[in-house]
C-alpha cells in the first residue's frame, strides 16, 4: 500500500525501514514531512483543519506514485497525507522514495511533493486570532507543478 | 438522466450542503449543462460558479473541464484549488 489518509499521527523511522523492506538494492531513501506552521500570511495560526474528497484523494495520489515510477528509476515510494484537525508542530504529509541511488530519489521525491500540492483533493481551513479562512491556493505551487511538465525527461 | 454533484470545501459551506442528484436531460449531457442548472439558481451559487471564478471540476473523480460528456449516475464534483501538503 503506498498511500494513505489517515487522522492518526504518523511515524517517520518506522515508515522508512518498513518500505526499505529489508531490500538490499535500495542504497537512498529520501523523505519529505510537511508540518503546520504556527504563522501563515501574517496571522497566528491555532489549528489547521484538512478537508479532502475520499475515493478522489487515493486515486489521485496513486496516479502521481504511478507517474514517478514511470519517470525515475525508482524502487517504492509512499505518501501518508493526514486529515482533520491538527496544530502547530504537528506533522501533516509524508513522502519517502527508495532508489539505488541518490539522484532519483531526490527528484521523485519533490515531483511526488509538487504534484501532490496541485492535483489531490485537499483544502486547508485555518483558526486565526480573527476568525477562520480557507487557505488560498499559490500560484508558487502551480509554477512548481509545471517545471515538471515542461521537463518530461529527466 | 441523473447526476451525482458534490461540493467540497468552501463551496460546500457557501452552498450549505454537500451532495445532491441533479436531473439533466439526454440532450444537455455536457459537464456545463450541470453548471447551468446550479447557476440558474442565482444568489450564491451564480457567484461561486461564475466563469470568472477559479473552481475545479471532477467527474468520476478525475480532474476535467466543463465540456465532458456525462453519463447516467455520473459523480460530478465542484471545488476549490486544492491546498493540502
Amino acid at each position: 500500500m503506498s498511500v494513505r489518509i489517515q487522522t492518526e499521527d504518523f511515524d517517520v523511522s518506522q515508515e522508512m525501514l518498513a518500505l526499505r523492506k529489508k531490500n538490499a538494492k535500495v542504497g537512498a531513501v529520501a523523505s519529505f514531512v510537511g508540518v503546520v506552521r504556527d504563522l501563515n500570511d501574517g496571522e497566528d495560526i491555532s489549528t489547521l483543519e484538512l478537508e479532502h474528497y475520499p475515493g478522489m484523494t487515493e486515486r489521485s495520489l496513486e496516479l502521481i506514485v504511478t507517474e514517478a515510477k514511470a519517470r525515475w528509476d525508482i524502487y517504492d515510494a509512499l505518501i501518508i497525507h493526514r486529515v482533520g484537525v491538527l496544530r502547530p508542530l504537528d506533522q501533516i504529509v509524508l513522502v519517502i522514495v527508495t532508489s539505488a541511488h541518490r539522484g532519483e530519489s531526490f527528484k521523485a521525491c519533490e515531483f511526488l511533493m509538487d504534484y501532490l500540492k496541485t492535483r489531490a483533493p485537499f483544502w486547508k481551513k485555518e483558526q486565526t486570532s480573527s476568525g477562520e479562512r480557507w487557505v488560498e491556493a499559490r500560484a508558487s505551487d502551480a509554477e512548481a507543478a509545471e517545471r515538471w511538465a515542461k521537463a518530461q525527461s529527466k | 438522466m441523473e447526476i451525482k454533484v458534490f461540493f467540497f470545501a468552501k463551496l460546500r459551506e457557501v452552498f450549505e450542503i454537500g451532495h445532491e442528484v441533479i436531473v439533466i436531460t439526454d440532450a444537455e449531457n455536457k459537464v456545463s449543462d450541470v453548471l447551468n442548472v446550479l447557476r440558474q439558481r442565482g444568489d450564491v451559487w451564480r457567484r461561486e460558479l461564475d466563469e470568472n471564478k477559479s473552481f475545479r471540476i471532477a467527474v468520476n473523480q478525475e480532474m476535467v473541464s466543463d465540456d465532458v460528456f456525462l453519463n447516467e449516475a455520473d459523480e460530478v464534483a465542484f471545488f476549490p484549488p486544492v491546498t493540502g501538503g
